[in-house]
């Protein structure tokens, strides 16, 4: 059993959980994520580490809740415990010293896994700018941790509530326009945005590195449940990933592959909801 | 008395009524017909049968024990050599190995050995005794196995068995590796078996971490350098499920074999909402290959409620490297074998999901390197099958992450560990390595006798390194 030692709602359904995992706290490296089951009848969802403690054993999830096991994970409290913890997973982000100037961009929940490889990217002596993008100011998180690993931050918002409005991918244009010379872009968050950071990114020439979410069982290589199309390769998320070059990502497969349980998932809502499992 | 030519039949659920559940469809020996099995046994001066096993059980000696009601005596015997005989009498292909051997089958059928190993070891289980815990010597060796499935367990639980300190590390939330993720319900209980198994295992003093994946939380220099273990098996098994590599196989709808039993299997998903992991009950489902595994995905997607499912085989039946038994129960059940056939492409609806599998028919030419004749595609026979969902069940290979992670370990380019066949010893000393991870997909059996033949090495080894 593992324990949840802080629970914070951000803003509506978004969370910020810390669970107790020592010995993940200890080997996690950045953009590594973990899997956990909340339990005995649970599914494995896999979440990206937002941040380790090796002091604490601590391991930070930021998290939406979307679907049953979201909100049965959201239901609990610090001191109650979940079934199963396993981690860390997937290969880590490729940091070293050296790479240049590095723009992460995260959008919505996506800045909280940006955050350990910012944190590494600005250790290893790289300069880094964070580009957090939201649909609106109220729901913009991590701008504080990312500012302290950031040479610099840009934020945007759909709304215009904060920053630029519009999407992170116009940030991408600001920055190229007043010549930045950009040696890297890592995205993380929805498809949609990784897709289109990828058309602006394209044609400018600049390398982009994208983090990605597909539909997950075991997470360790064994279902292939993950797979994703790179290129002319067929690649497993899990252990290939999850990071990959986003130039080579066949989205569209990637998208219509995370809608494959769509009606399964409301039964499963609905069914929580029903037995009075959820918030 | 004049020995019957047959063995005595085991009985079986209904094909009508099991095609619609999960419950187990051979249903075992009672005692009578046990003992009037183990009487068609000759107890052969030199008795080949014991030689068929990959963990040489004392056959005539247990069959013996059966003969005299001494099923406690019998289920003696089999455990000095076999961890885990009630999944063995179950999933081991028998007629390739004791049952082939056996006298009597030269002129009618072998004594049926797997059916009296799942008899004696269900006995035990029903009855269950409780297995005492083995006494560890004071300053016992600590030995790290890596995957808690059929050549792991074994390894451990030898090990266990003479005094060591035995932990065993899965990456999974349940231990048992393809007894539990991979092998359907129907033909292995779970907690019936497998999970008794198991803790039978754990009776003896074998330690069972879950959640722990080996080459990410510990590298297996981290175990032995920082853990304190003195010697470490890894026996991770073939799990990287392989695609074919057509056109449309990443459409939403197509499976590997793998994750559709894993989500059946593991995750329970025929029982979802109750359980949350969701699958999809497709109507009609292409299985693609002929082995054990296709069998089990066909065999699962009918009793999940599938209307038709084919398995779909490039070659004959003659060369379908499935178990006789699993072929002709899926045969009763209503599975329909589309032989000589080849997929070549997935073809897709406007939403991303599976509509048809595009197959060529094929024909047998001459033998290649395998020795079976090889299929070669009949110019102008495509023809699409109408399905909704494909399972891919052609295979499974080397999963990457111990290889990887593990200098001084050799793999050859398959990504499968370089191990001494009799002896388990990788190139990396103090590591040993056994099962599918070494040979590539086989057999529980043969993963089991590989880590009771690893457990004897690294006993060796130890004694050895303490002088």
């Amino acid at each position: 059993m593992f324990k949840v030692l802080y629970k914070k709602e951000l803003s509506p359904g978004i969370f910020d959980m810390d669970i107790e995992a020592p010995r993940v706290a200890k080997k996690a490296k950045a953009g590594q994520f973990i899997v956990l089951r909340v339990d005995d009848t649970g599914e494995r969802v896999p979440l990206t580490i937002a941040d380790n403690d090796p002091e604490t054993g601590a391991i930070k999830l930021i998290f939406q809740v979307m679907g049953a096991s979201t909100m049965q994970l959201a239901s609990k409290n610090p001191g109650e415990s979940i079934a199963d913890f396993t981690g860390p997973l997937g290969t880590p982000s490729h940091v070293e010293p050296g790479m240049g100037t590095i723009v992460m961009v995260g959008g919505g929940i996506g800045v909280a896994p940006c955050y350990p490889i910012a944190r590494a990217m600005h250790n290893a002596g790289n300069k880094v700018i964070g580009v957090l993008a939201a649909k609106s100011k109220d729901i913009l998180i991590f701008e504080d941790r990312m500012a302290k690993v950031c040479d610099e931050i840009v934020i945007c918002t759909d709304d215009g509530s904060k920053g630029i409005k519009g999407f992170a991918n116009n940030a991408i244009t600001m920055l190229h326009d007043r010549g930045e010379k950009i040696d890297q872009v890592t995205a993380i968050g929805p498809a949609i945005m990784m897709k289109s950071i990828c058309d602006t990114t394209r044609p400018l020439g600049i390398h982009t590195v994208v983090s990605l979410n597909p539909i997950m069982v075991d997470g360790t290589g064994m279902c292939g449940g993950c797979r994703v199309q790179i290129g002319n390769e067929t690649k497993f998320a899990c252990v290939d990933g999850p990071e990959f070059d986003g130039h080579l990502v066949d989205f569209k497969s990637l998208m219509s592959r995370s809608r494959m349980y769509r009606d399964e998932e409301q039964v499963a809502k609905d069914h929580i909801c029903h037995i009075g499992l959820g918030r | 008395m004049a020995i019957s030519m047959e063995k005595h039949k085991m009985p079986e659920q209904d094909p009508k009524v099991r095609a619609h559940n999960f419950d187990e469809v051979a249903l075992g020996y009672d005692e009578e017909t046990a003992v009037a099995e183990a009487q068609r046994c000759l107890h052969c001066k030199v008795p080949m049968c014991r030689k068929g096993c990959p963990v040489s059980i004392d056959i005539p000696q247990f069959i013996a024990k059966v003969k005299e009601r001494d099923f406690e005596g019998a289920f003696e015997i089999i455990t000095m050599s076999n961890s885990l005989p009630a999944v063995c009498g179950r999933v081991c292909p028998q007629e390739n190995q004791c049952e082939s051997k056996c006298i009597l089958g030269k002129k009618g059928e072998p004594v049926a050995i797997g059916r009296l190993e799942r008899f004696v070891a269900d006995y035990m289980l029903q009855k269950g005794e409780d297995i005492k815990p083995i006494e560890k010597k004071p300053d016992a060796q600590k030995v790290a196995i890596v995957g808690a499935g059929p050549s792991g367990l074994s390894c451990a639980g030898d090990l266990a068995k003479k005094g060591y300190d035995v932990t065993i590390f899965e990456a999974l939330h349940v231990a048992g590796g393809v007894l539990s993720y991979g092998i359907p319900e129907f033909r292995l209980p779970k907690d019936k078996i497998v999970n008794k198994e198991i803790d039978n295992l754990k009776k003896l003093g074998v330690k069972i971490e879950t959640d722990s994946v080996v080459g990410r939380l510990y590298t297996v220099d981290e175990l032995m350098e920082e853990e304190g273990f003195d010697a470490v098996f890894v026996g991770t098994g073939a799990g990287l499920p392989r695609f074919m590599n057509i056109p449309g196989e990443n459409l939403s709808g197509v499976y590997s074999a793998n994750e559709f039993l894993t989500r059946t299997n593991l995750m329970k998903a025929y029982k979802f909402p109750e359980y949350a992991t969701p699958i999809k009950h497709g109507k009609n489902i292409a299985v693609v290959g002929g082995g054990n595994v296709a069998m089990d995905a066909a065999r699962t997607a009918l009793r999940l409620g599938a209307e038709h499912v084919y398995i779909v085989y490039r070659r004959s039946e003659a060369e379908l490297p499935a178990r006789a038994e699993e072929v002709h129960h899926a045969k009763e059940e209503g599975i329909d074998f589309r032989l000589l056939n080849n997929p070549i492409e997935v073809i897709g609806d406007e939403n991303g999901w599976v509509k048809e599998l595009r197959c060529i028919k094929m024909e047998l030419g001459e033998p290649d390197e395998s020795g079976r004749r090889r299929p070669v595609p009949i110019e102008g026979s495509e023809f699409n099958l109408p399905v909704d969902t494909v399972i891919i069940a052609i295979g499974t290979g080397a999963n990457p992450i111990i290889g990887t992670t593990t200098p001084g370990m050799d793999t050859n380019k398959k990504g499968y560990i370089v191990a001494n066949a009799e002896t388990g010893a990788t190139t990396k000393p103090g590591v040993f390595a056994g099962g599918d991870i070494v040979t590539g997909a086989a057999t529980v059996i043969l993963a089991m006798g590989a880590g009771k033949k690893a457990a004897k090495a690294i006993d060796e080894y130890l004694q050895e390194k303490r002088g």
